[in-house]
């Protein structure tokens, strides 16, 4: 799997170090909890860039190495920032042979990005993901938590209208 | 908590939720999985709850419940009353439980309309058909999936209600550890991830390891794409996992258990927590259970996004923090796995029978089920069939029933081409075998395999080279890249399956194809990629006309493969309505008002935007 590494500058709070320094303390006697702190991690920052990898080494005492060879061999880690509406098209088997091909591809169209792309303006990112475990509403996509499923193409105008509006640049 | 306690606390249980055995009336249950929540539940149970609350009416439980099964039909509300069948209610939303809040709940008239039989069709005027007489659930056994739709999966008691618990008690109580293995070997259960391993013979491996730190691991990194039912077994019956465990434990040995749950099932995993949460409280879990000296510790670790990690030995891997990657076996997990100890690996699945089988005895669950394999099996069924959701079979039942009866049929007319089991390690069923008894060694002497569950139906518009191709993507996606033959010729089988699908092939590249195949399958380190050529071969075998006519004829039976269709617009169907022209991206159709258009097919970018407006079906590809 290739992964998409930002070249969006770091902008880490201070807050946001406190959360991430609380974590690792409370994990560090275990290496094997080194997964648990990155999900942690990714959860405080939206994703993780090469910065906390490098506190995340040092404080659980772990090579950089491994930790960026967990980062990238796991689908759930994301190097680069997410939108501020992410939407994951599931193209899990149900989907896909009802159609979720053609829903993907339109709402590149639509929104004029690739997979694993975030629009310039960082409302909304793409993704596909597998099987989200909604089979029986095939074809399914997630936008941020909500689900939107029996999909067809030409319903996903009007669902992304929505989140326009919401972000007033409808 | 003594065995004493457990059985008061169990009949004081019943009378809190259970109708007519203490002070509730009426009880009602949304289901609130995933698909339920997806479908819009929410609005469902807020308008139940705050419709009740106005009543007055204290003696209605309103509460919510795991997967009941039918994802067609959801957000699904059920009423049960005391000694009657329950009352199910389907394609919920808030008006209509407005509707039965007031009639149904308030006066007890039932809302005929808005019921299981009504929606399917199969309810004869103004009756009310109970679920267990529909065709989808008549030739249905539940035992992994009892609790599921049917207790609250976070209510500690009501697990207890149906008998939790009583298991690991009579276990603990009136068992050795060698009678809980012999018990489960005399079943006949075998592993439900898809191996179909003996489990009774499993733990007897890590039994017979010598006392020292010893492991049980819960796999519920369900990767399968198109599978859910361990998915809806932690929603919605996270304690019996949790029971099954600690058995397993007893059995084997050991004294602390890791639970690997996908991290995209976050309701999974919220109720999972809250049961160890609540079986430690209670003392069913940790120090001394029972009083008998025996403990077992439970944790959860969620996996982050890594097909590979459903590979037993990958996983362990994964929860030791690492990159999950597979390791060469042996030494097996029994003798060496987690952390280099002896380990007992099995699915959620499996769990959820082991309780039912301790209290039940090995016999009761040989009753069920073929010579060779033994229960039920559930499936999660989905793709082009009438009713998608999870269905839990007796072994031996063929797939016509499934299909046709269970899942009722194809929809629009379409006909049946093919099933797909085993997900990316599986194969296909065309029709000439649909007949064919489910279980493990018939599905894998008709070249697919059991799998974990996902059950996939295709019919006459879906492509199979396509099809070979879309899980061979994921494969390649997938492989850890650990070892060649996975890594590099998944890689390279996919380059030619793209040359297939893009009409470049010659017949001599189905020939490679199968070469390569076979070596992949017998140098690959680990399952994932001894079985990642399964699909391929297996569409090859059941469909060689369909790949002969991509290769010599260079044409897509099914109309999937872009590259091999053209679009052509049937002069006599078409009425000059100019809304194709209209709508084509690049200017490939030409025609004017109220005469037949045409499509310029070099210039044609195939998107099918024309076909999409037509209102005639005038435009067909081909």
């Amino acid at each position: 799997m290739v992964k998409k590494i930002s070249k969006i500058p770091f902008s880490g709070t201070p807050e946001q170090e406190a959360q991430l320094n609380a974590v690792i303390a409370s994990y560090k006697d275990d290496p094997s909890q080194l997964m648990t702190v990155m999900q942690k991690a990714q959860s405080i920052y939206g994703y993780l860039p090469f910065e906390v990898q490098v506190m995340i080494a040092d404080g659980m005492d772990i090579p950089l190495e491994k930790v960026y060879g967990v980062s990238t061999f796991y689908a759930q880690f994301a190097l680069s920032p997410a939108g501020k509406h992410p939407i994951s098209v599931c193209l899990g088997t149900a989907c896909y042979v009802k159609g979720a091909q053609a829903v993907f591809e339109h709402l590149q169209e639509l929104l004029g990005i690739g997979p694993g792309e975030c629009t310039p303006d960082g409302v909304f990112s793409l993704e596909a993901c597998r099987c989200i475990g909604a089979c029986g509403l095939a074809p399914v996509m997630m936008i941020g938590d909500e689900v939107y499923g029996n999909l067809k193409p030409d319903m996903l105008a009007g669902i992304l209208e929505k989140y326009k509006k919401m972000e007033g640049i409808a | 908590m003594t065995v004493q306690e457990l059985n008061a606390r169990r009949e004081a249980a019943k009378k809190s939720f259970i109708p007519g055995e203490g002070s509730v009336a009426l009880r009602v249950v949304v289901g609130y999985a995933t698909c339920g929540i997806a479908a819009g539940a929410r609005p469902v149970l807020e308008t139940l709850r705050k419709e009740v609350a106005a009543l007055g009416k204290t003696d209605i439980l309103i509460e919510e419940t795991g997967c009941i099964g039918m994802c067609q039909y959801e957000p699904i509300v059920e009423v049960y009353a005391p000694g009657q069948e329950k009352v199910t209610y389907v394609k919920m939303d808030a008006q209509k439980a407005l509707t039965v809040a007031h009639k149904h709940l308030a006066n007890g008239q039932v809302v005929q309309e808005y019921t299981i039989g009504a929606a399917t069709g199969e309810a004869r005027d103004g009756e009310v058909l109970p679920l267990s007489k529909t065709a989808f659930y008549r030739k249905q056994k539940r035992v992994a999936l009892r609790n599921c739709g049917v207790i609250d999966p976070e209510n500690l008691d009501q697990y207890l209600a149906m008998d939790g618990y009583q298991a690991l008690a009579k276990a603990l109580t009136a068992m050795q550890p060698a009678d809980v293995i012999q018990t489960m070997k005399d079943s006949g259960l075998r592993g439900r991830g898809g191996g179909g391993f003996p489990t009774g013979t499993k733990w007897s491996f890590t039994a017979a390891q010598p006392p020292g730190k010893k492991y049980v691991v819960c796999n519920a990194d369900e990767g399968d794409p198109g599978a859910f039912m361990d998915r809806s077994v932690l929603e919605g019956d996270p304690h019996a996992v949790v029971e099954a465990m600690a058995l397993c434990g007893y059995a084997t040995g050991s004294d602390e258990g890791y639970v690997y749950v996908r991290a995209e099932y976050p309701i999974a995993v919220l109720h999972l927590e809250k049961a160890i949460k609540d079986a430690k409280a209670a003392g069913l879990l940790g120090e001394d259970i029972f009083g008998t000296g025996f403990s077992f510790d439970l944790h959860v670790r969620l996996g982050a996004g890594a097909f590979v990690c459903g590979e037993e030995t990958a996983l362990m891997t994964s929860i030791e923090g690492k990159r999950g990657e597979p390791r060469p076996r042996p030494p097996y997990p029994a003798i060496k796995g987690l952390f280099g100890k002896p380990t007992t690996e099995n699915n959620v699945e499996t769990f959820a029978n082991v309780p039912q089988i301790i209290l039940n005895g090995a016999e009761w669950f040989a009753s069920v089920g073929t010579e060779r394999s033994k229960g039920t099996k559930v499936f999660a069924l989905g793709g082009k069939i009438k009713n998608t959701g999870l269905v839990e079979i007796p072994m031996g039942t063929t797939l016509r029933e499934i299909i046709e009866e269970i899942g009722g049929g194809i929809p629009n007319g379409k006909k049946f081409k093919a099933a797909q089991t085993g997900g990316p390690s599986g194969g296909c069923i065309p029709e000439s075998l649909i007949d064919t008894p489910i279980d493990y060694d018939n599905l894998t002497a008709i070249g697919s395999m059991m799998g974990s569950g996902g059950l996939i139906v295709m019919d006459e518009d879906n492509c199979m080279v396509d099809i070979a191709r879309f899980f061979l993507d994921f494969t390649v996606d997938e492989s850890c890249g650990k070892c060649t033959p996975c890594r590099i010729g998944t890689k390279r089988m996919m380059e030619i399956l793209d040359k297939i699908t893009e009409g470049k092939a010659e017949e001599k590249d189905l020939q490679k194809l199968q070469e390569l195949a076979a070596h992949i399958k017998e140098n690959s380190l680990c399952g994932l990629g001894q079985t990642a050529p399964n699909p391929v071969l297996a569409t090859m075998k059941a469909f060689p006309d369909e790949y002969l006519a991509h290769v010599k004829y260079k044409k897509c039976p099914a109309g999937v493969c872009k590259a091999l269709l053209n679009y052509f617009i049937i002069a006599e169907k078409c009425k000059g309505c100019t809304l194709c022209k209209r709508n084509c991206p690049v200017g490939a159709i030409d025609g004017t008002v109220k005469n037949p258009h045409t499509i310029d097919t070099s210039k044609c970018i195939k998107c099918g935007a024309c076909m999409a407006a037509c209102k005639f079906g005038a435009i067909i590809k081909k």
